[in-house]
């Protein structure tokens, strides 16, 4: 593996590991897993349309997003139940939007090679989400105990909503690469997990939660050319091992 | 006397349900106000609305500087989060704008052991869980403070010390207190001003007045029994 890359899926893991402790302690582990099978049919359109595929699932993702958030405020239907049904929908679509071979690298993911605008673009993404979970820490942690002590403290809830859906959403764009549509959400969700079962505080949840996202990527990019397997499987399966890992060692 | 909050004609629908309407009444500074009501008569929806948390018709006027600190109904958090006491206190002092030194003030006002705020949330008791929000919402020098049912889940010599806890927080920093309780010997002893809400007609005034028998049973439909202590 060459360093530019290693690089990128080093900030991609970064991200994933700290934007998941909000969603697993949120309650939205399925919806944020269901979530990153949006991008599908927007890399379908991209490859019909002959521009970059991670750009196409990055605008279908910011659209899903959106069309979520929007949902949910006006019915007031939870999100879990919205996820489900737009994503859901995104990934019947896109299976149809896009096939072969081509399905297969956008599901499981396939890292081929790497351009430098794609790098630069990548590694201020990842920036940007770790940037943010840390700058509005604060806010994000009251308002996952009480909305409504948040709103008196003087944060705009339904914004910071939105802007955290949105980070959501960039970080699974930021994994499409290494691990696909299918996978990318349990990167994000797994590590988050294991952290969940192991810490006693917030920056407890933070380090290990970062450590098993970055050590499951890298060992993952590492092991999957020897096995000859797809990357994301292999980072996932690695993952997870250590969530039950995890689980043993916490009794 | 000045008013700490004033409202008038206040409406509240809520998924096409009419749940208050035409409220009109004021909260002197430094006065405590109980809210009472059966279930469902809108108590939380009125205090949500007064935050700015619902969407509401008419007017709530707030003093200027205001500065509310909310405790509200029995949250339901996970056992396992790992968010402990102190985590949850430093973020909300930040929010505040407040000297991280002014939590473990806050944490000797409500009475909270240094190990206990060390915890995660989710391993406190009742008790302890409701003074870790009365201590959050004390961060920040709040000159009113909302209580939605405080002592819900806190067992009886507990609700005493909270009262007795938040009467003298009422003295000491001059507070003003809006409190929703089933308590209603505790509402004779600590509020000013008593408004109850039941279907038809809200009703203003002084406990004395408020709470008779033949009002107690229009509130809540049925005679209802409260002794003094």
């Amino acid at each position: 593996m060459q360093w530019p890359g290693l690089m990128l899926s080093i900030g991609m893991a970064v991200a994933a590991g700290l934007v998941g402790c909000f969603a697993v302690m949120r309650r939205m582990s399925l919806a944020s897993d269901a979530m990153s099978h949006v991008a599908l049919p927007g890399i379908g359109l991209a490859l019909l349309l002959h521009f970059h595929p991670l750009l196409g699932g990055l605008a279908a993702l910011l659209v899903g997003t959106l069309l979520v958030w929007g949902l949910e405020r006006q019915t007031r239907i939870s999100i879990e139940t919205v996820v489900g049904v737009v994503f859901s929908l995104a990934l019947a679509v896109g299976s149809m939007l896009t096939s072969g071979e081509e399905l297969v690298d956008a599901l499981l993911g396939a890292p081929g090679t790497l351009g430098a605008w794609e790098l630069a673009l990548g590694l201020a993404g990842a920036a940007a989400v770790v940037a943010f979970v840390l700058t509005q820490r604060d806010r994000l942690v009251v308002a996952l105990v009480s909305s409504d002590i948040a709103r008196t403290a003087g944060v705009h809830v339904p914004r910071l909503e939105l802007v955290y859906l949105l980070a959501f959403a960039l970080t699974v764009a930021l994994g499409l690469r290494y691990l696909g549509v299918l996978l990318m959400g349990s990167l994000v969700i797994i590590p988050a997990a294991t952290a969940k079962v192991l810490a006693r505080s917030l920056d407890a949840m933070f380090a290990i939660s970062v450590a098993v996202a970055v050590s499951s990527t890298v060992a993952g990019e590492a092991l999957a050319p020897v096995l000859h397997q797809p990357t994301g499987p292999v980072i996932i399966t690695i993952a997870a091992a250590i969530f039950f890992a995890g689980l043993l060692l916490r009794r | 006397m000045a008013n700490a909050l004033e409202v008038e004609g206040l409406s509240v629908r809520l998924g096409g349900r009419e749940v208050l309407r035409d409220l009109s009444f004021d909260v002197p500074a430094r006065s405590a106000l109980a809210v009472i009501g059966p279930n469902g008569a809108g108590k939380t929806v009125l205090f949500r609305a007064l935050i700015g948390a619902l969407p509401f018709q008419g007017i709530v006027r707030w003093a200027p500087g205001a500065r509310i600190g909310y405790v509200p109904q029995k949250l339901d958090i996970d056992r396992d989060l790992p968010v402990t006491g102190r985590d949850f206190l430093h973020s909300k002092a930040s929010l505040s704008r407040v000297p991280r030194q002014e939590v473990e003030r806050a944490l000797e006002l409500v009475n909270l052991p240094y190990g206990v705020a060390g915890q995660p949330i989710g391993t406190l008791s009742g008790g302890q869980f409701q003074r870790l929000l009365l201590a959050s919402a004390l961060l920040g020098k709040p000159t009113v403070l909302l209580f939605d049912e405080p002592t819900a889940g806190v067992d009886e010599p507990g609700e005493e010390r909270l009262y007795a806890m938040i009467g003298r927080l009422q003295e000491m920093e001059g507070l003003t207190i809006l409190l929703i309780s089933h308590e209603l010997s505790v509402v004779v002893r600590y509020a000013t001003n008593v408004l109850c809400l039941s279907g038809e007609r809200p009703c203003f005034g002084p406990p004395d007045e408020m709470l008779t028998p033949e009002r107690i049973e229009q509130v809540y439909g049925e005679p209802l029994k409260y002794h003094h202590h």
